[in-house]
């Protein structure tokens, strides 16, 4: 078994909204992050498999690189997270909600089992993995 | 929206803690310390940039699409670790008067002694500590994945 590990990076705006909250009581519970701010998002995807004999490949990059662009680059880079997608109507757009829509798009584009992992990064400091139970050691 | 069953979802938190150590057991003479820890023993001292990444479980908050309010888990850092550890001799700060303040060591205390803090929150799980000493050498205590 082998990982491979594809990175993209990505710049969005967004803000803290729960559902059927007023702007103050957003205020109130996400601080400065209900108000309009971004990130350069950085997004690593692990797929695992063993390499095929004749290509010496777990999966083409060429492959990988093209899931990743039309999954994630066209929905979310240069787009603001609460205007521009369906996905954040009903609940803020924090690292844990958009890497689990990120994990539903990406693992369903993928071939079947070879979603690993992804890490999503907002920013050097805070970081996001979903892991998948089938592979993981603990 | 929730990550499917077979998922797990992990948060990760960043944090810079400068600190001093000596790396010498007491029971041991100079000799010895000099022997097993090189320029590590100085008496006087020395210091590193330490980072530790802590990374956490559980549900995600349905309301505030969180694991664990950045605000909380920086304080629970702060209260527990930067408090203790961040601009001391770590030698001189309790946890290690019967262990070599190693980076091995401080992963594991760190771990041990963030653990019951970050639980109290219910439903949150410490998964592992990482410790970077300096950018060619890290330690981590806690589950590998």
């Amino acid at each position: 078994m082998v990982r491979v590990t594809r990175a993209i990076e990505f710049s969005a705006s967004l803000r803290y909204r729960a559902a059927g909250l007023s702007d103050a009581e957003n205020r109130e519970l996400f601080g400065l992050s209900a108000e309009q701010h971004g990130h350069n998002y950085r997004l690593e995807v692990t797929v695992r498999g063993e390499p095929d004999p004749k290509s010496g490949m777990v999966m083409n990059l060429v492959d990988l690189k093209a899931i990743l662009q039309r999954e994630v680059m066209s929905r979310f880079d240069h787009k603001d997270l609460n205007a521009d997608t369906e996905f954040f109507k009903d609940v803020p757009p924090t690292p844990e909600n958009l890497a689990s829509v990120i994990h539903e798009v990406v693992a369903a584009a993928l071939p079947a089992g070879m979603f690993d992992r992804l890490r999503l990064y907002q920013d050097a400091d805070h970081y996001v993995d979903v892991v998948d139970d089938d592979g993981a050691v603990a | 929206m929730s990550v499917s069953s077979k998922s797990a979802m992990q948060l990760t938190r960043r944090y810079k803690l400068p600190a001093a150590h000596v790396l010498a057991n007491p029971r041991l003479s100079g000799a010895e310390n000099d022997e097993i820890f090189g320029k590590c023993a100085n008496e006087n001292g020395h210091g590193h940039n330490y980072e530790f990444e802590v990374t956490i479980t559980g549900p995600v908050d349905p309301k505030t699409g969180q694991i664990l309010p950045t605000e909380q888990f920086d304080n629970i850092f702060a209260e527990t670790i930067t408090e203790r550890y961040s601009h001391k001799l770590l030698n001189s700060c309790g946890s290690f008067d019967a262990l070599v303040p190693t980076s091995e060591n401080f992963a594991e205390i760190v771990y041990q002694e963030l653990a019951p803090a970050l639980e109290r929150r219910g439903s949150v799980r410490l998964v592992r500590v990482r410790l970077t000493e300096t950018p060619r050498n890290f330690f981590e205590y806690g589950d590998p994945r």
